[in-house]
């Protein structure tokens, strides 16, 4: 079937690389959540520092006057940002919508995007990762971890798939 | 020899410089495999759209075969590779609750990023999502520290708890991959599905 996408198996090749020079060049892989968290405990650090200080999650984040935003992922982040925006600059995909299947209105798929983000970003910090740092990341360093990771992540939400018809497939 | 930087080939302040080089060609391959869309992320899950079987998988077989081979030709050493610890009970309940998340929302931290560059007022909701339920655990830690550090196994990989080498795991995962995608190529075909 023809698509206005890349292939996908030549996008998995590319991805792939790009991972591979993450190692090759920092010795790390690639992330996401990392990235949401540093900004929030900065943000925390700014409007409340005595407690975030205090905090036993985020507060090793800020010891010593230490700036969260000085991490590999922050940068790599913005780089996700300017690079989705080239992509979608390229294809003619830049525009403000709320993309939604037709068969649901777009509060409502606003509301079941906000509770999915609760729950991932709490999972990502339980699974110290998300896709990309623990599941993708952690299956090419060959970690048992970022096995297990995967298949709960995939696993769960092919179980739960019947469940969410609705939103998806009507 | 590799990595780069921290083996001091290249001096520790390009690391950043070369964080955003990377996230660049990460933001921009993810848009470009249609992981800025919801429905496309979603279908994987109701077999009308499986890019994202074909897409992580090839990624995921890419890099662990480039690690391979690197280490083999001596390019790279792998003991200065992080590698993911592994903490049995967290890895598990994390990933069920991510994987809720994923069928509710349609997105996971990196794919929402690049939806909302270009525009997807939907994924910036999810955002918010993301930094609110980071703040809840941070929050909350005293209760589930706990369970945070259970099942503690150290950095293994699998390769080592099945006793086999690296090489021959990533056969087996390359296998795996290739009945994954002719599945995925079926169900495509079976399952109709509009382009957005």
């Amino acid at each position: 079937m023809k698509t206005k996408y890349m292939n996908p198996y030549l996008a998995g090749f590319l991805l792939g690389f790009v991972l591979l020079m993450a190692f090759y060049f920092s010795g790390r892989g690639l992330g996401a959540s990392g990235a949401v968290k540093d900004v929030l405990v900065f943000s925390m650090d700014k409007v409340a520092p005595t407690h975030t200080a205090e905090n036993h999650y985020f507060g090793k984040y800020v010891a010593d006057g230490a700036n969260p935003l000085n991490n590999w992922l922050v940068y790599e982040m913005l780089g996700v940002v300017l690079g989705g925006f080239i992509s979608g600059a390229i294809a003619g995909r830049l525009k403000l919508r709320i993309e939604h299947f037709p068969g649901i209105s777009a509060n409502r798929r606003l509301v079941f995007a906000l509770i999915g983000g609760v729950l991932f970003g709490f999972g990502s910090q339980l699974g110290r990762g998300c896709t990309s740092g623990s599941a993708l990341t952690g299956m090419a360093v060959l970690s048992l971890g970022g096995f297990i990771t995967m298949a709960a992540i995939f696993g769960t939400a092919f179980a739960a798939a019947y469940f969410f018809k609705k939103n998806w497939i009507g | 020899m590799g990595p780069l930087i921290p083996n001091e080939i290249i001096a520790g302040n390009w690391n950043f410089l070369i964080a955003f080089v990377i996230g660049i060609g990460f933001g921009f391959v993810l848009e470009q495999a249609g992981f800025s869309s919801s429905r496309k992320l979603a279908g994987m899950f109701y077999g009308y759209d499986t890019v994202v079987l074909k897409v992580f998988f090839t990624g995921a077989i890419t890099a662990m075969l480039g690690l391979l081979f690197f280490s083999l030709f001596d390019w790279i050493d792998l003991s200065l590779v992080y590698v993911n610890p592994t903490f049995l009970w967290s890895a598990i309940i994390g990933g069920v609750i991510m994987g809720l998340g994923f069928i509710t929302a349609g997105f996971c931290p990196g794919t929402s990023v690049c939806a909302a560059a270009i525009g997807k007022i939907d994924a910036m909701i999810f955002i918010v999502g993301i930094f609110l339920g980071i703040f809840i655990f941070g929050e909350s830690f005293p209760l589930l520290q706990n369970l945070f550090v259970a099942g503690d196994m150290g950095s293994p990989k699998l390769n080592q708890v099945l006793g086999i080498s690296g090489g021959v795991l990533a056969l087996l995962v390359i296998l795996a991959a290739a009945i994954m995608f002719w599945i995925g190529e079926w169900a495509e075909r079976k399952f109709p599905r509009e382009e957005y």
